[in-house]
């Protein structure tokens, strides 16, 4: 590609720096002009900046927004999951970790004796939730959050993955830090 | 009380010299407080806040005492604690000594320079007459050209003890840098100090006050013009306007600030200062700061005016603000006031700068020194030298 040509006023560099600077002073006044004013309580601060102020404050997520996996239950309880292999094949990452074992229930046939997904490896692809022909793994928990000390931390069992609660942390784990 | 007043007034009155002592420990405790205060805490607080402000941010805001964030100011104290704690390291086959000495060298320089800049003409106490200058030097512009130039070698030393071929390398696009606009920086001032006909700066703001534009020749002898250019006060900007522009950009080389902060290249090229943690690392960082402090001040002296106030005259302890007569510590306040709101201003614009503009290339700014600045100073040099001598 070639470079575009500077005209001769681009090339003496200072009117060019002084639109720079006019904008940048345009916003550090802008803004100090609604700081004061946020700060006399006479309007929000969000007008003088667009900083969110994590943890305290978080951005609301969007509904199809992919997060941490939970498995949906049956109205015992127990997973949904039939152990189909479905999810595992279908993962990229090859980190979903299926043992089956024979279902009490003669009309299911199967269940998950472990359901482990190694969350180190998963690159939030939704491809599992895509192949389950049950609906048993979502990914609507809402939490991102995933910092340990320890990667076995990350490896999420089923007893963990049953639960729904954005803030769990898996008893194995230590937590790197709670935002709140 | 009033007989403790009149009896100090009266050994005040008796011995001169005391009066003279007590005023230049008064001066120099005051000019070091206000560096080390806006030197070494505010402008970090003030490039912290104002790059936050400019880029719709708030800025560090976390660190609190009981809970009190103070805008964030605390930050400082979490610095300066954090620097005192950490580990002071000194590379294996580093020279100790040098090692420990290049940061202080360093900021040193910058420091002793105060020690020519006048803070406000003269003031009459107890009969004696004492200038508001630590050491009223009448070469004091050199002397702050000698101590800039000087600054450079705790930068070469740091650099170059640390034995890092990524600090030797700083330092010599630091070395390189510096000597090629040492050289402009002196040119460019010097078309100013035709006018001044002194290298003190206490003459130059003197000068200053007691001209307008319309005294000056060429200008005032403009149809029409030279009437309304009486009432415009022939600050060094207005006379030289070129020279000022220079002087700005050579001082920001000088601070290798950005646009020109090659040698330290804190985003990805690494700089003089890699070897270096806690404290040392912060006096470098502080160094920085404090010649941003000085070259605004200096600014202030050679192209604003110093603590002139258009309109304000202080005479022998009386003051006229347009043609008002106003108390004269009043007068004095607002001098002082007006000074100290000149510098604000050239630190905030140096802020300005150093957070709007991308960093030059190295063969830009040798480029920009070499073919650019230097014949612009020479020229403005020798257009203002020429004019000078038609005029007379
Ligand atoms: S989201 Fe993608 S990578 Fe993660 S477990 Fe599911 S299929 Fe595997
Ligand atoms: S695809 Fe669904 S049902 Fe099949 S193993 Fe995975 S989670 Fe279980």
């Amino acid at each position: 590609m070639p470079k575009p040509k500077m005209t001769f006023v681009e090339r003496l560099y200072l009117p060019e720096i002084s639109k720079g600077l006019a904008l940048t002073s345009r916003h550090f006044f802008r803004n100090l002009w609604h700081h004061s004013l946020a700060s006399l309580g006479l309007e929000s601060r969000d007008r003088a900046m667009v900083t969110i102020a994590y943890p305290e404050v978080r951005r609301p997520y969007p509904l199809v927004a992919r997060s941490r996996h939970r498995l949906t239950k049956r109205e015992d309880g127990s997973p949904k999951c039939v152990a189909c292999m479905m999810c595992a094949t279908a993962c990229p990452a090859d980190c979903i970790f299926i043992e089956a074992e024979e279902h009490p229930d003669p009309a299911i046939e199967k269940r998950p004796r472990h359901f482990d997904i190694d969350m180190s490896k998963c690159v939030y692809c939704g491809f599992c939730v895509e192949a389950c022909p049950e609906d048993a793994i979502r990914m609507d928990t809402g939490s991102f959050e995933l910092a340990y000390f320890d990667r076995k931390g990350l490896v999420y069992d089923k007893e963990f993955l049953l639960n729904d609660d954005p803030h769990a942390v898996p008893a194995h784990a230590e937590p790197l830090s709670r935002g709140n | 009380m009033h007989t403790a007043l009149d009896s100090l007034n009266a050994a005040m009155s008796a011995h001169p010299l005391l009066v003279q002592a007590l005023a230049a420990v008064a001066k120099t405790v005051f000019m070091m407080t206000v560096v080390m205060l806006i030197g070494g805490l505010i402008l970090s607080w003030v490039e912290r806040k104002q790059s936050a402000i400019m880029q719709d941010r708030i800025g560090a805001n976390r660190a609190a005492i009981l809970g009190v964030r103070a805008w964030g100011l605390f930050h400082n104290l979490a610095d300066a604690a954090k620097g005192i704690l950490k580990e002071d390291f000194i590379p294996p086959d580093a020279n100790p000594f040098l090692h420990t000495l290049a940061p202080f060298l360093a900021v040193s320089t910058a420091v002793v320079a105060f020690a020519v800049l006048p803070f406000g003409g003269t003031v009459h106490l107890w009969g004696q007459s004492v200038d508001l200058t630590i050491a009223p030097l009448p070469i004091g512009i050199l002397f702050v050209w000698a101590m800039m130039g000087m600054g450079v070698y705790g930068v070469v030393l740091a650099g170059y003890v640390s034995n890092n071929k990524f600090s030797l390398l700083g330092c010599l696009r630091a070395t390189a840098q510096v000597i090629s606009y040492e050289v402009a920086t002196g040119l460019t001032v010097l078309g100013a100090l035709l006018f001044y006909r002194s290298l003190d700066f206490r003459d130059m703001v003197a000068w200053q006050m007691g001209h307008n534009l319309g005294q000056v020749p060429f200008l005032g002898h403009l149809p029409d013009l030279g009437a309304v250019l009486a009432h415009i006060p022939a600050w060094g900007v207005f006379l030289q306007p070129l020279g000022f522009v220079l002087f700005f950009t050579a001082t920001i080389v000088e601070m290798t600030r950005i646009p020109f902060d090659l040698p330290e290249g804190e985003s990805e090229i690494i700089g003089y200062n890699i070897e270096y943690s806690g404290m040392k690392f912060m006096i470098f960082m502080m160094s920085e700061f404090v010649e941003s402090l000085l070259f605004a001040w200096v600014i202030v002296l050679v192209f604003f005016g110093g603590w002139s106030l258009p309109g304000l005259h202080l005479g022998d302890g009386v003051a006229v603000l347009f043609g008002h007569a106003l108390p004269y510590a009043s007068g004095v306040a607002l001098e002082a006031a007006a000074m100290a709101l000149k510098i604000v201003f050239f630190l905030w614009f140096q802020m300005l700068v150093r957070w709007s503009l991308p960093r030059f290339r190295y063969d830009q700014i040798m480029h920009l020194g070499w073919k650019i600045m230097l014949p612009l100073a020479l020229a403005n040099l020798a257009v203002t030298g020429v004019l000078g001598v038609l005029a007379r």
